[in-house]
């Protein structure tokens, strides 16, 4: 088995449109790495490249030691499961696993034994003889991954897997999917739009926009941390909220005129510069505590989700979401005071969108 | 529209190709070329030399009345073709679009004309309207009416025109039922709401929403009638009585059977080609989803 | 269905039942004259109920021709069959390899390549009849068989429908049959031939009928009677003097000239629908 490096990686599409930007990432052998970003941010171009569908228009791709700028994808010895599964219509389910390896040359009884076993792991077993259109979504899914696992490849690619699936059925594969990696410890690189999945799923999130790498890190990483405003709205549901701020000073900003402390604020920023400030939904309290800045809300409309409701009003003019478990606070209220907890606020540069942390 | 993947390498598609290439240049390219080429030539009595004309066959050729009365039979000869093979499609289109019981096997007893060749068909009605012999034709002249294909040219286009219709219904229902029932059922419902009967409902919904159809098959109609009917023409009329049937198509192929003059013909044959390319440009319109390059 | 009363139900079916009598009866007519001699057709009143010529009537035209049109039957079907086969399968064959090589790779002059192809779907041969007679018999092709159909599947139809067809194959599947290690070939001959049944089986069936139903470039370029089709030989049976035209025999020919492209049309009337709307669309 292998890792994937790639550096500097760029795509430059006729008429000078550049999708993929010097990408430069690291990608650990056995680790599942997902691309998360919205669509067209160039996630896919990534994958297609390093799976060999998509020609290189500059820096690196290795597998292991091997730069692949050149090989054939079936040299490549990645496997790949598409968004529309992409399997063989006409032939019977076996025949989809078996195909590559017929191609390969592989002995018969070996060919047997390998789809045998994939299709017990994958409990596809009793459809074996079927064609593809006599299956299910979520038996389809199964089949195509079954084509990647028979092939015993260094380096799993998914491109959208699950986003054919329906939501209960995605669920199910999504755990299905992160435990089969586990088992099979084979490198995977994962594309989704879906940040459900990609939290979920990966050991390291790449989150793209652009066509560039926004951020790279563990999902709670990248979650506590975000290191563009891009990042810090993306992940997170519902997103960040971000409030035009002032820098009243050290450890301090200002929202509307109401005072908010930062734990987690660069140092030497000018004061009265203008500053973005980030808060989660789900991290702001309703009522005054202690020890924690405030900021007043009014309440527009309440949004019930069961557990959990959302107050959707304004903050100084801005719109604003909270959070909070149903119960917590009477739905007919029409103003909030929020209490913030200093290491909650994130701080972002209006201009650059680059997170001012402390370095 | 195009394709993401493809293959490399180029040496392979150009073996594919190359088939049907070859083809099309030595069977199509090569003889439009020497009809062009040919229509500003003159030839000697003798075919021992050429010498180039410019368009003196084109003058020539629109001097010759014939060509005029041959352009005016294959003006009336499409019009009546495309009126009546139209309607009575669109007739039978619309009543088997409705719901009824076996409506799957009118259209199986209705397309079937499609497979006779143009000849057949009209050696089949004119048997039927023969005038001494036909199961119709005689019934025809004992009633009093002085009916004669062989004689009298106008009696001669209405058996044309009869069997080039019946043969062409098949195909103009086809396309109209198809289009019928491609017009989603809920607009025709929400005419009902609205008010309007069934004949209203057809002519302010249906046949609007149909035009394109309409259109499409007005085309391929002349184009069938310039071209296919060649075969019915032949086998019934020869082009007869006197001329009377002798369409563009007919006197191309007339005028070179007689060995006539081989630049005239030629510029016939461009004529020809220079309407069909104006007709298939009209039509281009509707091809276009087919053809993005 | 909005409104659908009793009444317009009960046109609906009188105007189809009136539609299929009056389609259905020339040929009716045609059968019931295969059925009788000369003498009953002439004398202009032949009954509308089949007689008892029909074995001897048959038998002639298929064995021993008319009077008029002295090769047999049979062999002017044989003729035709060829030709209507030389055309369906000439053309699925050059068609599905060009559409192939325009749709599924890059090239230099693809484009053109196809503008090339494309053209001729506007000139029937009709137009060009002459010029392309004089170049068949320039090869040497009058009164062959490569000469009857190879000027016919000079045209874009067959190639515009495999490539229409091809477009709808998800790229996604060329792709995994990359990465399961399948080059051209194999990609064609395991994934898109086994995919493009269903359009090679129309197209066939509207070629087939088109090269049986030919009419003006056989009557060209066949001089020898043995090279005859059977649409052409018909018209040899009837002549302008009454006298001679053995009627009977003339309309067994018609008869036995329908029989193999209508029965295509009935039995395979899904294909001969999908070929005839998406090969002219």
């Amino acid at each position: 088995m292998a890792g994937v490096t790639l550096d500097t990686v760029r795509k430059i599409y006729a008429g000078n449109v550049e999708a993929v930007k010097g990408v430069s990432l690291g990608i650990e052998d056995g680790s599942f790495c997902v691309l998360v970003g919205p669509s067209g941010c160039g996630k896919s171009t990534l994958l297609r490249m390093i799976a060999g569908l998509e020609t290189i228009s500059g820096g690196d791709i290795k597998i292991g030691d091997r730069v692949v700028n050149q090989v054939e994808p079936a040299d490549r010895d990645i496997a790949m499961v598409f968004q529309n599964y992409a399997l063989y219509p006409h032939m019977s389910v076996y025949d989809n696993m078996a195909y590559g390896l017929k191609n390969r040359k592989t002995p018969k009884d070996e060919i047997d034994k390998r789809v045998k076993e994939a299709a017990r792991i994958l409990a596809i077993e009793p459809f074996l003889e079927r064609k593809p259109r006599a299956l299910s979504g979520g038996q389809r899914q199964r089949v195509a991954m079954g084509r990647a696992i028979v092939r015993k490849p260094q380096v799993f690619l998914f491109d959208e897997p699950l986003s054919n699936l329906d939501a209960k059925l995605r669920v199910q594969m999504r755990v299905e999917i992160k435990r089969l990696q586990k088992a099979l410890g084979v490198t995977s690189v994962y594309v989704t739009h879906d940040q459900v999945e990609a939290m979920t799923l990966s050991d390291k999130l790449v989150v793209m926009s652009g066509g560039q790498i926004e951020q790279v890190g563990t999902p709670s990483e990248v979650y506590r941390r975000p290191e563009t405003r891009f990042v810090a709205t993306f992940i997170g549901s519902p997103p960040m909220n971000i409030l035009p701020g002032k820098v009243e000073g050290p450890g301090r900003v200002s929202v509307g005129g109401q005072t908010i402390s930062v734990t987690d604020m660069r140092e030497g920023l000018s004061v009265g510069s203008a500053i973005e400030v980030g808060l989660r939904p789900e991290d702001v309290q309703a009522g005054g505590a202690s020890g924690s800045s405030s900021i007043s809300m009014d309440v527009d409309f309440v949004e019930e989700l069961g557990a959990t409701q959302l107050f959707h009003g304004k903050v100084a003019g801005t719109e604003f979401v909270v959070q909070a478990s149903t119960g917590q606070i009477a739905a007919d209220t029409r103003k909030l005071t929020l209490s913030i907890d200093p290491a909650n606020v994130h701080l972002f540069d209006p201009q650059t969108t680059k997170r001012l942390g402390r370095d | 529209m195009e394709k993401r993947a493809h293959f490399s390498g180029w040496t392979l598609p150009l073996l594919l190709i190359l088939p049907q290439m070859a083809i099309t240049v030595i069977f199509f390219y090569l003889p439009a070329s020497q009809a062009i080429w040919q229509s500003f030539l003159r030839e000697d009595a003798f075919g021992l030399a050429s010498e180039f004309v410019g368009f003196e066959n084109y003058t020539a050729l629109f001097e010759q009345p014939e060509y005029y009365r041959a352009m005016i039979t294959t003006v009336i000869f499409s019009t009546l073709v495309a009126f009546f093979s139209m309607s009575i499609a669109l007739l039978l289109a619309t009543q088997a679009d409705k719901n009824i019981r076996g409506g799957h096997g009118f259209k199986t007893l209705l397309i079937w004309p499609y497979a006779v060749a143009p000849a057949i068909a009209g050696v089949l009605w004119m048997f039927m309207f023969h005038p001494t012999l036909g199961t119709l034709g005689r019934p025809i002249n004992a009633m009093g009416f002085n009916w004669n294909p062989m004689l009298d040219g106008t009696d001669a286009m209405i058996l044309l025109v009869l069997s080039a219709t019946w043969k062409h219904v098949s195909y103009n229902f086809l396309f109209f039922l198809a289009g019928l029932q491609a017009i989603p059922k809920s607009v025709i419902e929400a005419g009902a709401i609205d008010g309007a009967g069934p004949m209203r409902r057809f002519w302010t919904i249906v046949f609007p929403l149909l035009s394109p159809t309409t259109f499409f098959l007005l085309v391929v109609t002349i184009v069938y009638v310039f071209f296919e009917t060649f075969g019915i023409i032949d086998a019934v009329t020869g082009g007869g009585p006197a001329g009377s049937t002798t369409t563009l198509v007919y006197k191309v192929y007339a005028d070179g059977r007689s060995g006539g003059d081989l630049g005239l013909s030629a510029a016939q044959s461009v004529v020809l080609m220079v309407i069909v390319i104006a007709l298939t440009a009209i039509q281009f319109r509707y091809v276009e989803r087919k053809v993005q390059y | 269905m909005v409104e659908n009363r009793p009444f317009t139900q009960f046109m609906a079916y009188l105007t189809l039942v009136i539609g299929v009598i009056i389609v259905a009866f020339p040929v009716y007519l045609a059968i019931m004259a295969s059925t009788f001699d000369t003498a009953t057709i002439i004398n202009g009143n032949m009954p509308l109920t089949p007689g008892d010529q029909a074995g001897e009537n048959y038998t002639r035209a298929l064995f021993y021709g008319g009077k008029l049109a002295r090769e047999p039957v049979s062999m002017m079907m044989m003729n035709s069959m060829i030709m209507a086969l030389g055309i369906a399968f000439g053309k699925i064959l050059i068609s599905i390899l060009s559409a192939y090589a325009v749709v599924y790779f890059k090239f230099p002059f693809r484009k053109t390549a196809f503008w090339v192809i494309f053209i001729t779907l506007m000139l029937p041969v009709e137009v060009r009849i002459y010029p392309t007679y004089k170049i068949v018999a320039d090869l040497g092709l009058l009164d062959t068989y490569t000469g009857l159909i190879m000027p016919l599947i000079a045209s874009a139809t067959g190639t515009l429908l495999f490539r229409q067809f091809f477009m709808t194959i998800p790229d996604e599947l060329l792709e995994a049959s990359k990465i399961d290690g399948a080059g051209a070939f194999r990609f064609f001959k395991d994934t898109l031939l086994p995919l493009s049944i269903t359009t090679i089986s129309a197209l066939f069936v509207i070629q087939f009928i088109y090269g049986w139903n030919q009419y003006l470039w056989p009557l060209l370029i066949t001089t020898k009677s043995s090279m005859q089709t059977i649409v052409i030989g018909i018209k040899k049976m009837i002549t302008t003097t009454d006298a001679l035209t053995e009627w009977q025999i003339a309309m067994t020919t018609a008869v036995l000239a329908m029989v193999p492209p209508v029965l295509v049309v009935i039995f395979m009337q899904r294909l001969f629908v999908k070929g005839l709307v998406e090969t002219e669309k």
